[in-house]
């Protein structure tokens, strides 16, 4: 039953997922990791970037990675407002944020849920493009376009996230806003704007991972339940706010989730990144990578 | 027994004799369908509220002590054959345990890695079910009620009492914690956990008593439900449906006295009851979601905390 080639082939698919999950945990990277929001929504979020994705690859037969791109303007906006609406009613009055601020995003995320059950029904959806369903064959190892694609996106997505947070003015900002707050309210900015701007940054970035994921399998409606669990496992083992580790990390995930995949079966997948995060929370709470 | 005291448990006596009339009296049986579902949410949020109200630590994961409870149930009806009873006793004794393992891991975390952490318990104990094949696996598992006994002539109605009952026990915990140096060291450590450990509060064995009678109330009421059910599967019972319905009854209605879980949750839970029949179940949880938003956002102390502003009055009430 088990093989090396079988191995082999669980563990190039998973670096290929797990460059994907890493490009699904980047907005989470930076609105949990950066910013301390407790965003139990960002999944939800990122289901509903797919359904926008499916929804125009359906209609008019726009390309899925196009139709991400197309939709991160919105998501953009949908972020700025988000940050704006926790930080009036959580941040700004202070006093039990931490309670009433997950239960906040816990809400929101039923609500998006809700709405695309409503909007859309249960059933899964799909897109169609050309390197959908077809595979490359590298000796015994096959490999499908799709995980390819989301490979090679995913990877540039990181790439220009890491560059932009540490060679752009902006970027830097938000480091900076990361590790002291107070420090640049002393200096003239206003640290809330820098927030808000991140956390837009952080929501759009969702679009073209909303795309990715329905290109590599089809979503349905409660898809965002398990990936609470795959973007809070990459993040708190990255060490919140790593980009790099984020990677790392992801596609520690990946390689795990694969391999017992193949070994004991698909019923058992969901509780992996669940297992893999209480481990980190247990044994390393500052992650891989941690900034303490 | 104070004035308070007395009345409490006149309330509670009157309840149940209420509920016990009600199942000789009444004879369709849609009010006990649906009562069982309110009374078994109002008994939830109660419990939840234990943990998460008083202490401050928001517990995801009522659906795996539900489901828990539920199939300790299963597990035991199969095996044995064990009656309600110790179904119920046996569920409380490992919802207990569960509490404890749950306690340790608010050692090393709090906050939103806390609440992460009680998603992850619910996900990776539904996956070991759900491979599980003696209790049915993923298909779910059909159930065989026994004869009911006297002085009930419906199984149905016997659960409706014994959910009230349960109702009542989770309630005078509740009011008994509140009232006590439990409640006080509790609310302490809710409010700033560093200042309570060093002005003497003993934040963990704290911290654990709640989880281990929250965690044994919500197991005890899962408990009854694979009988009310006929049926269990590990989707249905490890819903997370249960864990966002309980966290918003208890919200709504206010964690900050233990009257607020159990307005809370009879408003919401009868609100879903009519939304469940009239539209779709879609929609009750919409309305459930967006009530919560809304309350969260813009009454942040729940019911009860409007009915003070209300009154006027800015002290703790004491009940």
């Amino acid at each position: 039953m088990f093989s090396l080639d079988l191995l082999l082939d669980a563990v190039v698919i998973g670096v290929l997922l797990g460059c994907f999950y890493g490009a699904v945990s980047l907005g989470l990277s930076v609105s949990f990791g950066l910013l301390d929001v407790p965003h139990v929504a960002h999944p939800a979020f990122l289901v509903l970037a797919s359904y926008a994705v499916s929804f125009l690859n359906e209609q008019y037969a726009v390309d899925p990675l196009v139709a991400g791109l197309l939709i991160t303007p919105v998501f953009f906006v949908l972020g700025l407002a988000t940050y704006r609406l926790y930080y009036e009613t959580f941040e700004r009055r202070g006093s039990d944020a931490g309670v009433r601020g997950i239960a906040f995003f816990f809400g929101v995320a039923f609500i998006i849920e809700v709405l695309i059950i409503l909007q859309f029904g249960v059933d899964q959806r799909s897109v169609t493009a050309d390197y959908v369903g077809k595979a490359w064959r590298l000796g015994d190892i096959r490999i499908p376009y799709r995980l390819l694609v989301a490979f090679a996106v995913a990877t540039g997505l990181t790439i220009l996230l890491t560059l932009y947070l540490s060679r752009t003015f902006m970027g830097r900002a938000i480091r900076a806003v990361a590790q002291d707050q107070e420090a640049l309210r002393l200096m003239g900015t206003n640290p809330v704007r820098i927030k808000q701007w991140a956390f837009g940054i952080a929501t759009a970035v969702l679009g073209i991972a909303g795309a990715l994921l329905v290109i590599v399998a089809p979503v349905d409606p409660t898809l965002d339940r398990a990936y609470i669990g795959r973007t809070f496992c990459v993040v708190v083992m990255a060490g919140l706010g790593s980009m790099s580790g984020t990677l790392v990390a992801a596609v520690i995930l990946g390689v795990a989730e694969s391999i017992v995949l193949t070994l004991f079966g698909a019923s058992w997948a969901p509780a992996i990144s669940f297992a893999m995060l209480l481990g980190v929370l247990a044994v390393r709470p500052q992650g891989l990578f941690g900034r303490r | 027994m104070t004035r308070n005291g007395i009345a409490f448990w006149t309330g509670a006596a009157v309840f149940l004799a209420a509920v016990f009339a009600m199942t000789q009296l009444v004879g369709n049986q849609y009010p006990f369908f649906a009562g069982y579902v309110i009374l078994q949410f109002v008994a939830l949020a109660v419990a939840w509220s234990i943990l998460g109200g008083y202490a401050g630590y928001v517990n995801f994961g009522t659906s795996a002590f539900f489901g828990v409870g539920v199939y300790a149930s299963v597990f035991l009806v199969n095996a044995f054959g064990a009656p309600l009873p110790v179904q119920i006793l046996t569920g409380a004794a490992i919802g207990a345990l569960m509490g404890f393992a749950l306690g340790l891991l608010t050692l090393r975390m709090q906050g939103i890695f806390f609440s992460i952490a009680t998603i992850a318990l619910t996900i990776i104990i539904e996956t070991t079910i759900t491979n599980w094949r003696y209790v049915g696996g993923a298909a779910g598992i059909q159930i065989q009620r026994p004869a009911v006994t006297a002085p009930f002539d419906n199984y149905v109605q016997m659960l409706f009492f014994v959910q009230a009952l349960l109702v009542v026990l989770a309630v005078a915990i509740s009011r008994y914690i509140q009232n006590s140096w439990i409640g006080r060291g509790l609310q302490a450590l809710r409010d700033d956990e560093l200042a309570a450990e060093c002005t003497g509060v003993p934040t963990l064995r704290l911290k654990l008593l709640a989880c281990v009678i929250s965690g044994a109330l919500m197991c005890a009421v899962g408990a009854p439900s694979a009988m009310y059910l006929q049926y269990a599967d590990p989707a249905g019972a490890f819903n997370l449906n249960y864990s966002v319905s309980t966290l918003a009854m208890s919200l709504i209605g206010g964690t900050a006295h233990w009257s607020g879980p159990i307005v809370g949750a009879i408003l919401l839970g009868t609100t879903q009851q009519l939304l469940t029949v009239t539209i779709s179940s879609e929609v009750n949880v919409l309305v459930l979601g967006v009530m919560l938003v809304l309350f969260v956002v813009g009454a942040p102390e729940g019911i009860i905390g409007l009915i003070r502003k209300l009154r006027g009055k800015g002290k703790e009430g004491e009940a």
